[in-house]
């Protein structure tokens, strides 16, 4: 009998030891990554990076264009993902919520959620880039879009099936239509969580990489021209690093820095809006 | 919030002068107005949402179509075949299906335990206080975007295990038979395992919340009963939770497979780009992932770029079944909770 419970206990003892191992572990990379970052990042961080353009090898510069490129195809794709993905979102959640088309249209959407970036710049590629004949900022922030309506239709619909139904039943008891329930009572309820989806969609798409490869390429010149290609931060970083020269190298650590800094803010920030609308 | 909403309302029945004018005539015009708006919105959020479905329908037709002349050229030897020779325009794809297959199972083999042990600790071991921080990290780890793992694995990591875990692997493993051919060949640095072994840091934040999350949902009861008969903490674990959350932990794993199935960047950095299996799991190798962000913008000719776009396919098949089975498991677990 004692024996039995000295092995159930030490078994108990070695699980909740390895447990607590593995947190540490899981825990350990995160700081690893992120201190090794810092350190590399940071030596490099100056007023020039946001200043100059890419430099030829051993010259100095900064990222001036690839920062600008990613801003402009971030916007862009949010402007494109964002309505279609809260319209799709609102009818999974309004119009449709227990329709057929609605849960064909949810599961397609959440595996399209976590479906490989790399196959979205392939399909992008097959119709834009292919019959236009050139690479272009445009098939890039397109490629990006596609990323992002996953992640709006998602959080939409999860925000509007939070709002309240009585809320719904005043409004359309006063005689509003349905579609100015919606866009006043609803989205106004579910604003904050809504907005957060966005901020998730741009965190997700700001560090995408793959996508980006083939179809906006990649630019060394200044250049605001949407129709043709545009540097990215991340393809800058993807051709530097893999580089010889070691200040391409130092510069593509660098740019993991900024965006890594904006992707961290960006899903605080998030965290914030829906804490904040949790507490109110 | 509540009394805001009440104002814009009463204030829409103010306002709308048209509305307070009661004129029978006006009103079936506004009504009718209303309702053209209201037919038009739903058919514009009907319009968005088979547009999502458009997509994927989109997707797998021009992967299809741009990968016909390659399928018609290898038939479907192309699944089974190992060369790769660009100049000779010989394509097969088997040695990268089977880098994506390896190094996502050695994500995998490191990541499923590490993830459960993470969550039962959050959910069983941890005091209050902690658990929020350190869920926050554990998301945050999921928040960095793949390139950053990439340029670490590369310039950090690989070095690292070049030094260390390598040539401990070769020493230990080299007089055994079997063994000495998988950790075969000189400490590379860059290579499969070192791939397998980032992707599982990568993949294990997805594993660790949705373990977590379907932790939580198993009803408070159960656990105090067997608490109740003098169970300790790890055989709540291993006999009650688990066995109740088993359908959504597969589900979570099946998310991250997917996830490791598919990663690119942090792969093509430290995998080593060479087309060829090797026996051993330190020497470079390829996935399909890589060998696309690879070579694409470089592939010259219709049937290379066709042989790429079919191994985008393959990927998109394989990664959408599992993908598939996870949704439908974690689905199925969603009905369950409500």
């Amino acid at each position: 009998m004692a024996n039995l419970y000295a092995a159930r206990r030490r078994r108990n003892v070695i699980a909740t030891g390895l447990s607590i191992g593995a947190t540490l572990f899981g825990l350990g990379w995160l700081v690893l990554i992120l201190g090794v970052l810092l350190w590399k990042g940071f030596s490099g961080l100056s007023l020039q990076v946001f200043t100059e353009m890419t430099p030829p090898p051993g010259a100095d510069g900064g990222l001036l264009n690839p920062i600008i490129g990613s801003l402009i195809m971030t916007v862009l794709a949010v402007l494109i993902g964002t309505p279609i993905g809260i319209l799709a979102g609102t009818y999974l959640a309004e119009y449709g919520r227990h329709d057929k088309l609605s849960s064909v249209v949810r599961f397609i959407n959440d595996i399209l959620l976590s479906a490989p970036s790399i196959v979205i710049g392939l399909f992008v590629y097959e119709i834009m880039v292919f019959p236009m004949g050139h690479f272009s900022g445009f098939a890039g922030a397109v490629s990006l879009a596609l990323i992002v309506i996953p992640v709006v239709v998602r959080t939409t619909e999860d925000m509007l099936t939070l709002v309240d139904n009585p809320l719904r039943e005043a409004a359309f008891a006063l005689g509003l239509p349905r579609a100015y329930v919606i866009r006043h009572v609803c989205y106004r309820a579910a604003r904050a969580g809504m907005l957060t989806g966005v901020l998730l969609s741009v965190a997700r798409i700001s560090g995408e990489t793959a996508p980006l490869l083939f179809t906006a390429l990649n630019n060394q010149f200044w250049s605001l021209n949407l129709n043709a290609p545009i540097a990215s931060l991340p393809t800058v970083i993807f051709q530097f690093a893999l580089s010889p020269y070691e200040d391409w190298q130092k510069l593509a650590w660098t740019g993991a820095l900024i965006i890594t800094l904006a992707v961290l803010a960006l899903s605080v920030g998030a965290r914030m809006l829906v804490a904040q609308r949790k507490q109110s | 919030m509540a009394t805001n909403r009440m104002n814009d309302v009463t204030d829409l029945a103010l306002t709308n002068s048209a509305a307070v004018a009661a004129d029978t005539a006006s009103r079936a015009t506004i009504l009718r107005r209303m309702r053209g708006r209201d037919i038009i919105f739903r058919a514009l959020t009907r319009g968005a949402a088979l547009g999502v479905l458009l997509v994927l329908g989109g997707v797998i037709i021009a992967l299809i179509a741009g990968s016909l002349p390659a399928l018609r050229t290898f038939g479907l030897s192309f699944l089974v075949d190992e060369s790769w020779n660009p100049v000779t325009e010989k394509f097969g794809a088997l040695a990268p299906i089977y880098g994506t297959l390896v190094t996502s199972f050695i994500a995998m083999a490191i990541a499923v335990p590490v993830g459960l042990l993470i969550a039962m600790f959050l959910t069983e071991l941890c005091p209050m206080w902690l658990r929020r921080p350190i869920g926050i990290a554990i998301e945050l780890l999921a928040g960095i975007p793949s390139i950053i793992y990439g340029i670490w694995g590369l310039f950090v990591f690989a070095p690292f295990l070049q030094r260390t875990l390598q040539p401990f692997l070769i020493e230990i493993f080299g007089p055994m038979p079997l063994l000495s051919t998988l950790f075969g060949g000189p400490p590379y640095g860059i290579g499969v395992l070192t791939a397998g072994l980032i992707l599982a840091i990568m993949v294990l934040p997805f594993i660790t919340s949705i373990s977590r999350d379907v932790f939580e949902a198993v009803p408070p009861v159960l656990k105090e009963a067997a608490f109740g008969l003098g169970c300790t903490t790890w055989e709540v674990m291993r006999k009650v939770v688990l066995p109740y959350a088993r359908v959504g932990v597969i589900g979570g794993v099946m998310l991250g497979l997917g996830r490791a199935l598919g990663e690119t960047m942090a792969v093509t950095f430290v995998i080593g780009n060479a087309h060829r299996i090797s026996g051993s799991i330190l020497a470079p190798g390829t996935t399909i992932s890589a060998t696309i962000a690879n070579e694409f913008t470089e592939a010259v000719g219709d049937l290379y770029t066709s042989a790429l776009i079919t191994l985008g396919l393959i990927l998109f098949i394989i990664t959408f079944i599992v993908l598939a089975i996870a949704r439908y498991l974690l689905m199925r677990i969603e009905r369950r909770v409500g």
